[in-house]
């Protein structure tokens, strides 16, 4: 089904993206007591890898050259079906979110070959790590989704969130939290947030996603950059959906309930950031399993 | 809203399960019994007022808040701070404890609902305190783990008793808490000889009795 | 000077208050006499007690399966304190507080004699609370009472083996009582179908009520008090703490632990039984006490084949007759009579061997089977005790005990049963052969040059386990009509016929 009005808020949320990483590293910048960087400073980053000139090293392949363009092209994708909060996504159908993780998973996908295809040891042990975490949270995804489903008896993304209303909460309030406090685990893992790893580090023992893309330059690096904003975009929209209870007919309230929750969520990931230290490596299995955990619980009560 | 009640005390059994740390272990313990202490509120008293808010008072008061500090200084007494090495995994063990769950759950939907007040999940959620709380006891080494998990395996039971408000005399039930008090107070007051006696609680090497 | 209304509350107070003021006497000799007036009160009170009237609003009465039991309990409690005060006297006669664990040559202390007199006093209380409590949350009550009034007995020796048997018996048996616990409130659940409400747990009542309960409730009850009292009782797979316990305590404590303790528990799953019965689940209940007896019995008998301490022998034979035990009651019929006979030769004769076990401890030093020769060039009465025990525990005519098995067995090939027969005899002819191999070694032959002969031995070690020897004997050539009659009135409540 597609919903025309949607695509003017696709292309906002493609312009948007970027200001939640600003808003988390001022979160951040304001606990630490420093001012931190504009809130513009993503796009000027942007602007600036966009006019460099790249470089390739010369073990790599096509494949090196393709990547950043296919996950990008992914990301943008799945935003096409995410909707804004309580506004329909310009295209919804039965299963759409199977293809929202799919597609992130071509992404993932060809962004490990990529590491591999440096030949360098040192990304290979970010692509495994990378894997490995994935392999955790991919289950813990859909068994969170399933949930949902069970919840509001709806298969797509827009109806689901349109099934999350005040009556559900008072009714299943137990298992919806517990949903939303998944989702936002897998937000930091997928997004290489603080507490699973630590984007401003360039330790070599201690990167994750970093390690992966350290041979980009250019605007090959621009469009990882960009895509990575637009994960972070995505997974919060996940989240707010789930929260937002409410919900007018009003296009412009409901945005804008949509953007300030958004907002929140941003603020929220940057208060974490700021007040936990990162997990040592062996410790982020458990806690990924301790989310599956919390994932059952939320499975068998919605059984009962 | 006892849902959420339920569905926090599922969660803290599975910290036992991940949690090396003893103290983290002892203060979820106590807020597992303070979450135990409010489930009564829930419960249907016609004209036992007095009684719901005596049991309500002596559960916060000796499982959230006597037994943890005894514990604690149980645990500083034989220095012990960590579970370094259990027989099993903490991450195994997590995945056992769904494994638990999904048993429990399904234990509780075989024996039929009997009309009245009782909250549907106190039996599925007091059935799986019981697993969690006996492989707690039989995967971990150190005797003061051992302890914890035999109290989370009493509050398994204990939760069953509080949710169904069953009419159990004002007796046995303070003998259920009294029992509770003193077998951990002795359990204690061994712990201590044994750490002073074999200079640590790691009972897998109180093995000289075999066979 | 027969039942009245102050039998059963005399019953209850006598030892408690008694167990206070020991704690609180300093010297021995009071203290001793102190005991042996309770315990002796206590014995009395108990002949007279069969259809005392029930007192405390009905919450404790004496039926004929907790007179047996009580029965057994005040008399082995009599003799072994008896004994056991001989053999305190002896301990203290050295004036050495420290002494010397023989087997690791290591030092050691024994505990305050207060405590453990006090502590004896309480578990006597707690014991007669089980035999005599209509509730089944008091009987839950007693036998966690029982629990921790015994773990000091067991750590009176204070070295690191019992150390080490005290941690295993309480947390494995505070397990079986958590367990238990959550039995008893499946029970009250599985109450509430009648009249829409939860009956309280007094057994006359439940076992009125009992078709009407819901049968899925009542099984998953049964299941939880037979596991939870089970561990208390030494059945497999959960006895594990029974070899430790019982080889590491003194050895008067010893022989009640086997001879009275282990019956307490059986007693709580014996009601639970009665429970099942009224309720006409009786077959599942047969079931699992016929498998877990059988699984005692093989694990008894695998365990006891490699035996080098002769205590932990006779504690494994201890789960061996639990074992016994919990099939007679699984059978049914006329081995329900057969069960609770054995109850009590096996009390008496376990008692008598655990006592005979403790004065070879205290001359020889040893608990070793193969280092001990010649016990009857050493030690002469004791050793015919030991012979004698040794022929009554393995069911040999003409000890009481023979009777016993016999009609167990005979009431299995009645049935059908061949297979449980075939078993039954197998397993206690191979513990039969083991203990035999061990205690003929340990009697016969010459002792070694290092060991002394014709050692004095006084009367308090003597006398108790003679006394026993010579009922659990009488038992078997005559058995008095009284207890015909209870035997036969308990095992009508346990669904046995004649």
């Amino acid at each position: 089904m597609i919903n025309d009005s949607s695509i003017i808020l696709f292309f906002l949320s493609l312009l948007c993206a970027p200001i939640l990483l600003s808003v988390i590293n001022r979160t951040k910048a304001i606990f630490a007591g420093r001012t931190g960087q504009p809130i513009l400073q993503v796009y000027f980053d942007l602007i600036k890898l966009m006019r460099k000139g790249t470089v390739y090293s010369q073990t790599t392949t096509w494949i090196f050259r393709i990547a950043p363009l296919i996950s990008l092209a992914g990301v943008m994708t799945t935003l096409l079906l995410i909707p804004w909060g309580k506004i329909p996504a310009p295209f919804t159908f039965t299963g759409d979110f199977i293809l929202v993780f799919y597609l992130l998973g071509i992404g993932r996908f060809f962004t490990v070959i990529a590491a591999l295809d440096t030949g360098s040891s040192f990304e290979g042990m970010g692509a495994s790590r990378e894997v490995l975490f994935s392999a955790f949270t991919e289950p813990i995804l859909f068994a969170t989704l399933i949930t949902l489903v069970r919840l509001t008896d709806e298969a797509s993304l827009t109806n689901l969130f349109h099934g999350i209303t005040p009556f559900l909460w008072t009714t299943s309030g137990a298992a919806l939290i517990l949903v939303a406090v998944i989702i936002f685990v897998i937000l930091l893992t997928e997004n290489s947030r603080i507490p699973v790893d630590d984007p401003n580090t360039h330790l070599e023992l201690t990167m994750i996603h970093e390690v992966m893309v350290l041979d980009y330059s250019g605007p090959d690096f621009a469009f990882i950059l960009y895509g990575a904003s637009l994960k972070l975009w995505l997974f919060s929209a996940l989240l707010a959906g789930i929260i937002v209870p409410i919900h007018t007919d009003n296009v412009l309230v409901d945005g804008s309930i949509f953007l300030l929750c958004m907002l929140a969520i941003a603020v929220a990931v940057g208060v974490v950031e700021s007040l936990m230290a990162r997990l040592r490596l062996v410790l982020v299995p458990r806690m990924l399993v301790g989310a599956g955990a919390i994932a059952a619980v939320c499975i068998y009560l919605t059984l009962k | 809203m006892i849902d959420l009640i339920f569905v926090l005390l599922i969660l803290t059994g599975f910290v036992f399960l991940g949690s090396g740390r003893l103290q983290f272990s002892i203060r979820t313990l106590a807020v597992q019994g303070i979450l135990l202490g409010l489930i009564p509120l829930w419960g249907s008293w016609e004209g036992l007022w007095v009684r719901m808010l005596s049991i309500t008072t002596l559960s916060l008061l000796i499982k959230g808040f006597v037994l943890p500090y005894y514990l604690t200084r149980a645990m500083h007494k034989s220095k012990v701070m960590h579970e370094d090495h259990p027989f099993v995994g903490f991450t195994t063990s997590m995945v056992v404890g769904i494994v638990c769950l999904g048993v429990s759950f399904w234990l509780a939907s075989r024996l039929p609902t009997l009309g009245g007040t009782q909250p549907q999940m106190a039996v599925a959620v007091s059935f799986f305190n019981v697993f969690v709380g006996l492989f707690v006891i039989m995967s971990r080494r150190k005797a003061l783990t051992q302890v914890l998990g035999y109290l989370l395996l009493e509050n398994g039971a204990y939760i069953f008793g509080v949710a169904f408000a069953i009419e159990v005399p004002l007796l046995v039930e303070l003998g259920v808490l009294l029992d509770v008090f003193v077998a951990v107070f002795v359990m204690g007051i061994v712990i201590f000889h044994i750490s002073k006696s074999f200079d640590h609680i790691d009972t897998d090497q109180l093995s000289s009795l075999v066979g | 000077m027969l039942a009245n209304d102050f039998t059963i509350p005399l019953l209850l107070l006598i030892p408690l208050i008694s167990g206070v003021l020991a704690l609180m006497i300093r010297a021995d000799i009071p203290r001793r006499i102190l005991l042996l007036s309770a315990a002796s009160i206590h014995f009395l009170l108990t002949l007279t007690s069969h259809n005392a009237p029930p007192a405390f609003g009905g919450w404790v009465v004496v039926d004929a399966l907790g007179c047996i039991f009580l029965l057994i309990s005040s008399t082995l409690f009599l003799v072994a304190c008896i004994f056991g005060i001989g053999y305190l006297a002896r301990e203290k006669k050295d004036e050495q507080r420290v002494h010397v664990d023989f087997e690791s040559n290591s030092l050691f202390e024994n505990g305050p004699e207060s405590l453990l007199t006090g502590c004896l006093l309480f578990f006597l209380t707690a014991m007669t609370l089980v035999c005599v409590s209509n509730h089944l949350g008091m009987i839950w009550v007693a036998i966690e009472a029982t629990t921790l009034a015994t773990a000091p007995l067991i750590y009176f020796h204070r070295h690191r083996k019992s150390l080490e048997a005290t941690w295993k018996y309480l947390l494995i048996c505070s397990i079986g009582i958590a367990l238990a616990l959550f039995g008893n409130f499946l029970l009250t659940v599985s109450t509430t179908t009648v009249h829409n409400q939860e009956l309280p747990l007094l057994l006359d009542q439940l076992i009125k009520s009992a078709p009407f309960f819901q049968p899925m409730w009542l099984k998953a009850a049964f299941i939880f008090l037979l596991v939870g009292y089970g561990t208390k009782m030494g059945l497999a797979p959960l006895h594990t703490w029974l070899p430790d316990a019982h080889s590491e305590a003194p050895s008067f404590v010893s022989a009640l632990l086997s001879g009275a303790l282990l019956n307490c528990a059986f007693l709580g799953i014996l009601r639970a039984q009665q429970i099942l019965i009224a309720a006409g689940l009786a077959d599942f209940g047969r079931e699992l006490l016929i498998g877990f007896g059988l699984l005692s019995m093989g694990l008894a008998a695998t365990f006891i084949l490699k035996q080098m301490d002769f205590k932990r022998m006779l504690a494994y034979s201890s789960v061996e007759h639990m074992g016994i035990l919990a099939l007679g009651v699984g059978l049914g019929g006329s081995a329900v009579f057969g069960s609770l006979f054995h109850a009590v030769n096996h009390s008496f004769a376990k008692g008598m061997l655990f006592m005979a076990a403790g004065n070879i401890l205290t001359v020889m030093h040893s608990k070793s089977t193969i280092k001990i020769r010649g016990l009857l060039h050493i030690m002469p009465v004791t050793s015919v005790l030991w012979l004698a025990g040794f022929f009554a525990i393995t069911g040999s005519p003409p000890f009481g005990s023979f009777l016993s098995e016999f009609t167990i067995l005979k009431a299995a090939l009645e049935q059908g049963h061949i297979i449980i027969a075939i078993f039954y005899a197998l397993v206690l002819s191979v513990i039969f052969i083991v203990m035999a191999m061990i205690v003929l070694r340990m009697s016969f032959g010459l002792p070694r040059n290092t060991d002394p002969i014709d050692v004095h031995e006084s009367w308090s070690m003597i006398a108790p386990p003679l006394f026993l020897g010579l009922v659990t004997l009488m038992l078997g050539v005559y058995m008095p009509p009284i207890l015909e009659r209870l035997l036969h009135e308990a095992a009508l409540q346990l669904g046995g016929t004649l």
